[in-house]
């Protein structure tokens, strides 16, 4: 009986997803067919695509224990089919995806009904096009593959961000994201040149890359080409620029699936090549990675602090986070080249808890930003203000979200920037003694960027949902519909329980993590208690603590209650002896954000219009730029457009000299063909 | 383990029960050193029984979340002294936070205030808010690298084992942990909202951090604020004493020792309140941008401390 267990063998996870990707593709085009009936695109084709979503994460977590399977398509190049494979990263990853686009694209149901047929049609084509194009970037298997999904994922998603293509800065901000995006994937090209080392075109599947010996210094120009290209995805310090300008320009739901899962892709990207593709080999990439993550951290946290776009806050915030996780990377690097693997375990799964944590409260705080900007017409923090009134739902699932990014207990965010800290108070193990003490100023740079993010948090749920309205016409604001709030309260529970949980959660990212250190995370606290390492070294069990923390808040109410009376007098605010009190006094989110720019004044380049006192319409206009624009990019773009105008100079319009030109041509030719 | 049950709520509710008289003690020292007649010990008692039977008065524009923030901040609080080893060490509840979730609780209950604060959109709200969130993303980090301090230490995070590694094994001279507690005086004065960074008993609401923040509070939530500020305070010196003057603190399952521990508890709290009372009497309060700097310096101490750690004593 032991050996008849009925399997059917044409029906692996791996099919499934590979079905599921299929189905995104069709859904993407019956979009087109269907642009008669857009209440069809948005009841069907969206729920479908929701379901798919769905599926894939159940097919990830069934690949999750499997061993890893492969498939080979009838698809691609002669001598290189497409292969796909479902080992255990790409299925955590492939989680992650299907998770929190279930939620976005439920959300997305309710927000997109009100668009014209047209529009519609285009964006649920270009829609399904990037949920196919990340999927396929996780399950690509060789070099073909992944980057034809790359270029899928990027350029759909570039028609995504310039959805309003009728505004010029959003063109502008679509144009620079499809150059970087592109100056990425030309790295990524020569990465998988290096690594391929020079044979047949077959030599590109990874699983010849995997087999092929490279040298040290070819390993790693392949890691730095790989660490350039999936850093320009990332939005890692200095190849960020585009994240600011291109996540607000999309509609809100693309805007959490770009912030949310588009930029785990250059995660997933990193540890495939340098950690299944390659082994990491020395330990400066991992010093490399730490650094620039901690760069890209600070520099993201101290930014959104400026911020005064709903929007643009959360981009920045999203190049804080994206640091945070390449901190854990390099962590995870260093320990690896060190020979310590079980730490090594823990900075992994770190990493990795802090990339599925990242998807869900970014998503969520995106649409809950689309959910305000849709209900009030604007997302500028400066006009909005009590939110909270008039959108109970959006705001109480927000403030989950908020709470969650701000690392605070006993939510996800918290979990994560704990095992963070633990692996590095564990860096005492390493063996070489000048890390030993530059890994905990690592640790304060870390925490620094968390106590920052909370700072950052209460500002964006403070500006935009509490307060005073500081539109009039904003009370005329409505409640998200109840496809938005199902897709808010899907991302806001998965915040809650990956927070709750996170000893389950551990035990499902540990097959992801044997597979690329070869060791797991040992939790020595059964299924209440998360406790890497050993109980007695540190322990954390949220749910007790969640419990506790609401028994006190019962017990106290109930006494409070019980002992005294529950009267209350309404009336007006403290208002300091100056009645003529409006809303306009509270604080904008320049006003806020303004001890950050004080303290960081060095970092940003602050622009202020301030009216004089006689004027009769005062306007003050605060704004924060970056500097890296004016270090890096100015400087290049002048360069290309002094190569350029020389360059120009050789046309001139005169037919003799392009006759002299081929001469030239011809006889140099000649010369050197001899 | 249902006796270690009760010695934790035990523990709990005394340090509920006894921070107002912390806070009384630290006032009536700080009227002796300034030389006014001082109020009785009993007076923070009083003022929370004045307050819990007055009536609320909320202004109309409130939401639920300003009537909630006063119970979730005393929850935190209470939460934070249950952590905390205060009389007897190896508490049946002290494995669900280590000192990294406890600066999470104190976090935790901060944004909920600071958010409260902006709630009704009165100008001092958000200013005060604003102020809170600005002193905690410095005091933050430092005090994290104080923990971290003593973590490299006791090759741990969890409180119950830093403090028997510190108090009950091999007697050493940590220099780092001189560092560790000067960096963890000045992030509690702050934290607190003591002198020098901020001032408990201002009435200018121009200059206030914390009071600006709970101005529109009145009756009973005003008395939970307040006594879960003097909590924060009872719970920052047990935190203080435990991690820095731990002798004394009863062993786990160790009931001979507790009243030992009690005595010690006390002598070492007056202490405290005693000091906290007279650097507030000789020093005044910083001029707001001057606390970046301030905090700057205790942060810079406690990584001074973490990598004389690693130096001296590793």
């Amino acid at each position: 009986m032991t050996d008849a267990i009925p399997v059917d063998p044409g029906f692996t996870p791996l099919v499934g997803a590979w079905w599921i990707v299929l189905l995104w593709l069709v859904l993407a085009f019956a979009g087109l067919a269907l642009q008669r009936h857009p209440r069809l695109i948005t009841h069907l084709l969206l729920p479908l695509g929701a379901l798919g979503a769905l599926g894939i994460a159940l097919t990830g977590a069934a690949g999750l224990f499997a061993p890893a399977a492969s498939l080979v398509l009838p698809i691609g190049l002669p001598d290189l089919p497409f292969h796909l494979r479902l080992d255990a990263l790409s299925a955590f990853f492939l989680i992650l995806l299907g998770g929190a686009t279930f939620g976005v694209t439920v959300y997305a149901v309710g927000y997109l009904r009100h668009l014209e047929s047209g529009p519609l049609a285009l964006l649920s084509l270009w829609y399904h096009l990037f949920l196919a194009g990340m999927a396929m970037v996780m399950l690509a298997d060789d070099a073909y593959a992944f980057m034809v999904a790359w270029e899928l994922m990027a350029l759909s998603s570039y028609f995504l961000v310039t959805t309003d293509h009728d505004r010029p800065d959003i063109r502008r901000a679509g144009f620079l994201y499809l150059l970087i995006a592109h100056v990425g994937a030309v790295s990524l090209l020569l990465c998988f040149g290096v690594l391929q080392g020079g044979g047949l075109i077959q030599a590109y599947s990874f699983d010849s890359i995997r087999a092929a010996e490279l040298s040290p210094f070819w390993s790693s120009a392949a890691f730095l080409l790989a660490l350039f290209g999936f850093g320009a995805k990332a939005g890692l310090v200095p190849l960020h620029v585009w994240l600011p300008e291109a996540h607000p320009a999309a509609p809100s739901p693309v805007s959490a699936l770009m912030s949310g899962v588009m930029l785990k892709t250059a995660i997933y990207g990193l540890l495939r090549v340098s950690f299944d593709l390659i082994d990491v080999q020395a330990s400066w990439w991992g010093i490399l990675v730490l650094g620039l993550g901690l760069i890209t951290a600070l520099y993201g946290v101290i930014f959104a602090a400026v911020q005064s776009d709903m929007k643009r806050l959360l981009a920045w915030s999203s190049i804080e986070n994206i640091g945070v996780i390449l901190v854990g990377v390099g962590l995870t690097m260093i320990f690896h080249t060190d020979g310590k693997d079980a730490l090594a375990a823990l900075a992994l799964t770190a990493t990795l808890y802090h990339s599925i944590n990242h998807a869900f409260f970014k998503g969520l705080l995106f649409i809950g930003t689309g959910a305000v900007l849709h209900a009030t017409g604007t997302r500028l923090m400066g006009e909005l203000g009590g939110v909270m009134r008039f959108m109970p739902w959006t705001a109480w699932l927000t403030l989950i979200g908020a709470l969650a990014i701000a690392g605070l207990p006993p939510l996800n965010g918290f979990v994560s920037e704990w095992l963070l800290l633990q692996a590095f108070l564990l860096s005492p193990g390493l063996t070489q003694p000048y890390l030993n003490m530059v890994i905990p100023i690592a640790a304060a740079s870390i925490a620094l960027a968390a106590a920052l993010a909370a700072y950052v948090m209460v500002k964006f749920f403070g500006v935009v949902f509490l307060g005073q309205p500081r539109d009039p016409n904003l009370k005329n604001g409505h409640e998200a519909c109840w496809p938005q709030r199902i897709g808010m309260g899907w991302l806001a529970l998965g915040c809650i329980l990956l927070g709750l949980m996170p000893a389950q959660v551990i035990g499902w990212i540990a097959p992801t993590v044997q597979m690329l250190i070869g060791q797991t995370l040992h939790n020595d606290g059964g299924w209440l208690l998360l406790a890497p390492v050993d109980a007695n070294r540190a322990s954390y069990a949220p749910l007790i603590f969640f419990l506790v923390v609401l028994a006190v808040l019962l017990l106290t109410f109930m006494v409070v209650r019980r002992l005294y009376h529950g009267r209350i007098r309404r009336a007006d605010p403290w208002d300091c002896g100056y009645p003529e009190q409006d809303a306009r006094m509270q604080d904008s989110a320049e006003g806020f954000g303004q001890p950050i720019r004080q303290i960081f004044e060095a970092f940003m380049r602050v622009e202020r219009e301030t009216p004089d006192p006689f004027d009769r319409h005062p306007r003050y206009r605060g704004d924060s730029r970056d500097n890296i624009w004016l270090l890096c990019y100015a400087p290049i773009a002048r360069l290309v457009a002094w190569l350029s105008d020389q360059g120009g100079r050789l046309q001139h319009g005169r037919i003799q000299w392009y006759l002299v030109y081929s001469f030239a041509t011809l006889i140099f030719l000649l010369v050197f063909t001899r | 383990m249902s006796a270690g049950i009760l010695m934790q709520l035990g523990q709990t509710l005394l340090a509920i029960l006894l921070a107002p008289l912390l806070l009384g003690w630290t006032n009536q020292c700080r009227a002796w050193f300034q030389g006014r007649s001082a109020p009785p010990l009993t007076q923070p008692y009083r003022m929370i029984r004045k307050l819990f039977h007055k009536d609320a008065v909320i202004a109309h524009d409130a939401t639920a979340l300003f009537r909630f923030a006063p119970y979730m901040f005393f929850a935190c609080m209470a939460l934070a002294a249950g952590i905390v080893p205060i009389i007897a060490n190896d508490l049946p509840f002290s494995p669900a936070a280590d000192a990294i979730a406890l600066v999470g609780v104190f976090a935790l209950a901060r944004v909920f205030l600071a958010l409260a604060a902006m709630d009704i959109g009165t100008s001092f709200g958000t200013l005060g808010a604003r102020r809170e969130m600005l002193v905690s993303f410095l005091a933050e980090p430092a005090l994290l690298m104080v923990f971290f301090t003593t973590s490299f230490i006791a090759q741990s995070t969890e409180l119950p084992t830093i403090v028997e590694t510190l108090a009950h094994k091999q007697f050493a001279i940590y220099p780092s942990l001189a560092f560790a507690a000067v960096a963890f005086w000045m992030v509690s004065t702050a934290e607190n909202a003591r002198i020098p960074v901020d001032n408990p008993t201002t009435h200018l609401e121009l200059t206030m951090i914390h009071e600006a923040m709970i101005l529109e509070y009145s009756a009973r939530h005003l008395a939970l604020i307040e006594w879960a500020v003097a909590l924060k305070l009872f719970t920052y010196s047990a935190l203080g004493i435990a991690l820095f003057v731990p002798w004394g603190i009863a062993p786990a399952g160790d009931y001979a020792a507790l009243p030992l521990a009690m005595g010690a508890l006390i002598l070492k709290m007056a202490g405290g309140g005693l000091t906290l009372a007279f650097l507030e009497a000789i020093s005044a309060k910083l001029r707001l941008f001057r606390v970046p700097e301030y905090l700057g310096t205790a942060f810079l101490l406690a990584v001074l401390g973490m990598l004389t750690h690693f130096l001296l004593e590793h």
